[in-house]
């Protein structure tokens, strides 16, 4: 079995990581994962959450926002939006929680009776706000 | 024949004309550099994209509960059109091939009795529709501010589409927009966006492509959630395209309109010179028979 594999971290703007890596951390939308070399065939979708990979040099890590991974030979994750753990400050963070507030609000307007689309994007904001606390930011506390 | 100061004004105004072609001609060229590398960088995410979605369609295709989006309203009576052109003209036929696409098919959607609506991004398309369709316009995308599109952009118009598609606007939504080709060409290109269609893997033409995945959730919920993605990621390829193609049009219509400043400057020089020389013939005519008089 190889010891590496090929992954591959796009966004629709840019290619962010193409390398080989040992393993990745994917923080899919049932709960997290880890896939190293030889791992079954999945897709999955992604909650908001950091992207670790195990690279030769060292580990990388990302803050994705949505988007899926596609798991084959290789891994490829197909990010809406990702940041580099190095390039996220708190204005950046803060600026993603208010979208994520905002997207929430204008869903339970929208939507009054039926809690699925509130509750997903409820999660999603929590999400959101998780994040900030894995990477040593201020969470943002959003208002319900 | 004009006199000599007119023929010098033209000169320096189609001058000055050419030297602002020549520098939108280079504006238009550093711009479609920056365009089509951002095109070739949103590449690899379509296509993988397109890829796992078309294995993803192929394996609900047929069940009753895949999404509406996938399988349509099951009717086909209004047709949204998404008509993207520039902000800005100077741009050879760019803005006028794309609406040109657009009008043939109105006019034949609305013979066959079907209700057009219309959307259109950017200005230009909008001033050319407007006199013939006004009426169907539906709403309208202001992208003048917006200096590099950004996968934003093309969210925010994915957000009005499925806005109006969950609230049962509209059947069929197709993007009108220009395929880049090379500088001198560009095709007009009507894409259907809703319900969409992804091509199945071909057997055997990629590996990766054909393996059975497992989902995580399952299938309906992964498709459900990136449908809607897919629209959005659909409209930017659409977006960056047209982008690359406004500016290649615009840098050969500045490149002709440059050379035509030339050739007229040419021929303005000349008439110049001759003129002159009339004025001196002239003179020494006059000269000599003055002279020959005494």
């Amino acid at each position: 079995m190889a010891d590496t594999m090929q992954f591959d971290l796009v966004s629709p703007e840019r290619r962010l990581l193409s390398a080989g890596v040992t393993s990745v951390a994917i923080p899919g939308m049932d709960g997290d994962m880890t896939v190293g070399p030889g791992h079954a065939p999945v897709i999955t979708t992604l909650r908001p959450g950091i992207l670790r990979a195990e690279t030769e040099k060292g580990s990388e890590e990302f803050v994705v926002t949505g988007g899926f991974a596609e798991i084959g030979a290789g891994v490829t994750v197909l990010a809406e939006k990702a940041v580099p753990h190095a390039d996220m400050d708190q204005a950046t963070y803060e600026a993603l929680v208010e979208e994520a507030e905002r997207a929430y609000h204008e869903v339970k307007q929208a939507t009054e009776n039926e809690p699925g689309p509130v509750d997903e994007a409820a999660k999603l904001l929590q999400d959101m706000v998780a994040v900030g606390g894995h990477i040593g930011l201020d969470p943002k506390q959003p208002n319900f | 024949m004009p006199n000599l100061k007119d023929l010098k004004n033209r000169i320096s105004s189609v001058k000055s004309t050419r030297k602002i072609t020549k520098a939108m001609q280079m504006v238009a060229a550093a711009k479609l550099r920056r365009a089509q590398d951002a095109a070739e960088m949103s590449r690899p995410y379509t296509e993988r994209f397109n890829a796992v979605m078309g294995a993803l369609a192929a394996s609900v295709a047929g069940s009753p509960t895949a999404p509406r989006l996938l399988t349509g309203t099951g009717s086909d009576k209004v047709h949204l059109l998404i008509v993207m052109t520039a902000e800005r003209g100077l741009c050879g036929g760019f803005n006028s091939s794309i609406v040109k696409k657009a009008r043939g098919d109105i006019e034949r959607l609305r013979a066959e009795g079907k209700d057009v609506k219309i959307l259109t991004v950017g200005k230009k398309g909008r001033e050319q529709l407007k006199r013939d369709h006004g009426d169907l316009f539906v709403g309208h995308v202001d992208l003048s501010d917006v200096k590099k599109i950004g996968y934003a952009d093309a969210q925010n118009i994915a957000k009005d589409v499925l806005g109006r598609f969950d609230a049962d606007e509209f059947d069929v939504a197709t993007i009108y927009y220009s395929v880049f080709q090379s500088v001198i060409s560009q095709t007009p290109t009507a894409q259907q966006i809703i319900p969409a269609s992804y091509d199945a893997p071909e057997e055997g033409e990629d590996a990766g492509a054909a393996t059975d995945y497992d989902y995580e959730p399952d299938e309906e919920r992964i498709l459900a959630d990136l449908l809607p993605r897919g629209v959005a990621t659909q409209i930017f390829a659409a977006l960056l395209e047209n982008a690359a193609s406004e500016q290649g049009a615009r840098m050969s219509a500045m490149d002709n309109a440059t050379r035509n400043a030339g050739e007229m400057i040419d021929k303005l020089t000349i008439e110049y010179n001759r003129s002159r020389q009339a004025v001196i013939t002239n003179e020494l005519i006059e000269i000599i028979s003055g002279a020959e008089a005494l």
